[in-house]
């Protein structure tokens, strides 16, 4: 009963880094039909500049609770900054293009970006350990868990209630869906796809710098942080159906799910246990779980 | 009669300032411009260059610079370049994968004219590259890439190895764990799913069965080399609550785990036990908590001893780089220092030592390297051991910096196998022929 306990508290929270730093990934892909490599590049961006604030702050010696105001922000600088740049000076020039050009055109830009994190901050990791430990632990028998991997379970659930909402709830929303849709159809209808698409990018960049913030005083931050956020937000998104929402919530729960049960019961396959799940849900469902067969306009 | 003896006097003078020029000259004489051009490879990206592969580069860098200068300290003081040329470095990124480690080291051999080829930090990188040295006949020292099956599954003419392998630290580990706490009845194991994760983990556990057989293993857990997060398997730890826990984790990887156990009190009635953490101290501050048992893979940053050329190499880094030199950076140092004395005696003449001459000479080669003693005594004289180091965490709160107390060197016939054993067959046999006193 311990094990399943930990199972399922394990599975959560690794489901919630999952489906903060998959969740833009697949938005984009749904309304822009871009598969964005460079999203590890922004995940890594925004856990960069949040370790280097984070440290600064504290250096300051300002209040110690305020590092979790200085994560969004970071976040938020990172990802509106570089969503402009990327859209701006890249993507407008791929609309239309076939989709493998786009995916090699970010490719590209992944691989640039590694290199301009590598001028900026040169190879030494930055740790920013200190919010890590300030929201102290919670017991539930023999289960103590950490509030900020809690927190983690708490923001996944506002982004995910977020997206949901603007999504279903908002006129933006349904103009949103609309492209989705039909993006032609929607053109005719005079919604202007340009902005639609500039706006999501910008919104997918933020959750995408947002992943990387949170996580930041988790890990050490160092080189090469974005290539396997890429690899495991690519196998979220493929298992949930690309471009769908609901899916990548889905596709992240069974995978966060998958790997504590893993790491309890069969150590020795937590490695591949991602990858076996997303194989098998491909060879049930080619589309992923909650994605849709779409006709090819000739 | 005056003048045949003016001439003579000035032929003199001539032959004579030619003759001292001569003596003066460093090491062998060679020709004029040439360079000793040695291939440097280690990780220059992704998760590790930061923690063990730039400092590897920097320790190259560094002790090449020195060399040239003639400024190492004694016994190797004023003796510049290699075979009296001066070392040019080639460096080369290893974090290509296997595959294109083999067409980098081919270009190397072939196209970057490299003499001689040093480095490597992942184990495998040097297994690819071993049998491809022997096929282009090029003289490779390897400096680190960990794994004891190199030279035990292999037989190689051109290849070196001039630090210890990874048995050493696991029989150290478990020696110096069981005479802190004898009465230590379970382990657990937390390392990557990799050849060195594995070996580490399997010299340890093996060490534990040889030296306490009650001693059971009640959780391994191997994870995603660069995974990075490690709550379920803190989880699991916390679940099975074993008296012990190894990892060989080094690096980023290391520092995460740190700060994700520490906040949910892992550390707590568990005994760590980290045999490569001790590089990270000085970025993980006061979060590594004290009392962990602590490895920097041999007798090197905060264990190297304290001689002319251990206190040159550390300050000398500090000084340059703004933070103690990891185990890379050593191996990497004394790995150069190597190749330098062994080319230097096989140096005749002015012609450049043939690579079988230098592998001649680098077998059953002892010297001083930087706070420790190399001896090129295994697997034909092809393996170097060292003494190993060990000791206790502890944070220094009133200096603000970390610390190591209780170390404890072993020499190295007690924690390497005799010459011709290999590592597992050894450690189950009962350490058999080892020397500790």
């Amino acid at each position: 009963m311990a094990t399943l306990a930990f199972i399922v508290a394990d599975g959560i929270i690794y489901a919630s880094w999952l489906l903060i730093v998959a969740v833009g990934m697949t938005l984009v892909y749904g309304v822009m039909r871009i598969l964005n490599v460079a999203h590890g590049s922004l995940y890594a961006l925004g856990a960069y500049t949040a370790a280097t604030m984070v440290g600064a702050w504290f250096q300051r010696g300002y209040v110690p609770l305020g590092s979790f105001g200085v994560l969004l922000a970071a976040a938020l600088v990172v990802g509106v900054v570089m969503g402009l740049i990327l859209e701006l000076g890249l993507l407008r020039f791929l609309y239309g293009r076939d989709e493998v050009v786009v995916v090699l055109a970010t490719y590209a830009t992944f691989l640039i970006l590694e290199d301009v994190i590598q001028l900026i901050w040169g190879v030494e990791a930055r740790p920013a350990p200190q919010p890590y430990s300030l929201l102290g632990t919670t017991s539930v028998g023999p289960l103590v868990l950490n509030n900020y991997d809690l927190s983690l379970v708490a923001l996944a659930l506002v982004v995910g209630g977020i997206s949901w909402w603007g999504l279903t709830r908002t006129v933006a929303g349904k103009v949103l869906l609309a492209v989705i849709f039909d993006r032609e159809m929607a053109e005719a209808c005079g919604i202007n796809v340009r902005r639609v698409f500039r706006v999501t990018f910008l919104f997918g960049s933020v959750l995408g710098a947002l992943g990387g913030a949170y996580t930041a005083p988790m890990i050490s931050v160092s080189r090469g942080l974005g290539v396997d956020v890429i690899v495991l937000s690519f196998a979220v998104v493929v298992v949930g159906g690309l471009g769908s929402i609901p899916g990548a919530l889905l596709g992240a729960t069974v995978i966060g799910l998958s790997r504590a049960c893993a790491v309890h019961l069969l150590p020795q396959a937590e490695v591949f246990a991602i990858y076996l799940i997303m194989t098998l849900v491909l060879i049930v469902r080619p589309y992923g779980l909650l994605g849709r067969q779409r006709l090819r306009k000739i | 009669m005056r003048k045949t003896t003016s001439t003579l006097a000035l032929l003199a003078m001539v032959s004579g300032a030619a003759t001292s020029l001569i003596a003066g000259l460093p090491g062998p004489a060679a020709s004029q411009g040439e360079k000793y051009r040695v291939g440097v490879v280690t990780l220059l990206a992704g998760p590790f260059a930061a923690s063990i592969g730039v400092p590897a580069k920097n320790g190259a860098e560094m002790v090449a610079e020195a060399i040239n200068n003639g400024t190492l300290p004694a016994p190797y003081m004023g003796s510049r370049g290699i075979a009296g040329r001066p070392i040019e470095l080639v460096v080369v990124d290893e974090s290509t994968g296997t595959a294109k480690q083999v067409t980098e080291f081919r270009g190397l051999a072939e196209r970057r004219e490299t003499d001689a080829v040093i480095g490597y930090l992942v184990a495998g990188s040097c297994l690819a590259v071993a049998p491809v040295a022997d096929e282009l006949k090029m003289l490779t020292l390897f400096s680190t890439c960990s794994t004891p099956r190199i030279f035990e599954d292999g037989d190689y003419k051109y290849v070196y190895r001039a630090s210890a392998h990874l048995t050493p630290d696991g029989v150290t580990a478990a020696r110096y764990l069981l005479k802190r706490t004898p009465n230590v009845k379970t382990i657990a194991g937390l390392n990557w799913n990799t050849a060195y994760g594995q070996d580490a983990w399997r010299d340890f556990r093996l060490s534990m069965l040889a030296l306490k057989p009650d001693v059971e293993a009640i959780n391994e857990q191997f994870t995603t080399f660069g995974g990075g997060q490690y709550g379920s398997e803190i989880s699991a730890l916390l679940a099975k609550k074993p008296q012990v826990l190894h990892t060989a984790f080094a690096g980023g990887d290391f520092e995460a785990f740190v700060v994700q156990m520490t906040a949910r009190g892992l550390q707590q009635g568990m005994q760590m036990v980290m045999t490569a953490g001790a590089g990270s101290m000085f970025r993980l501050g006061d979060k590594l908590p004290d009392g962990a048992i602590i490895e920097d893979r041999g007798p090197f940053s905060f264990f190297a001893r304290p001689t002319a050329l251990g206190n040159w190499f550390r300050t000398t880094y500090e000084q340059r780089y703004g933070t103690m030199p990891p185990y890379t950076a050593y191996h990497m140092g004394q790995t150069l220092l190597a190749l330098k004395i062994a080319a230097d005696k096989a140096s005749k003449g002015s012609a450049k030592p043939a690579p079988e001459e230098i592998g001649k000479a680098l077998e059953q080669l002892r010297f001083e390297a930087f706070g420790t003693t190399v001896h090129m005594s295994r697997s034909k004289g092809h393996q170097a051991v060292t003494e190993s180091a060990i000791g206790v965490s502890k944070f220094d709160r009133a200096k603000g910096v970390p610390t190591v107390t209780d170390i404890t060197y072993y020499p190295a016939d007690c924690v390497n196998p005799p010459d011709g054993v290999k590592s597992e067959a050894w450690i189950k046999s009962g350490f058999k022929g080892a020397k500790c006193e």
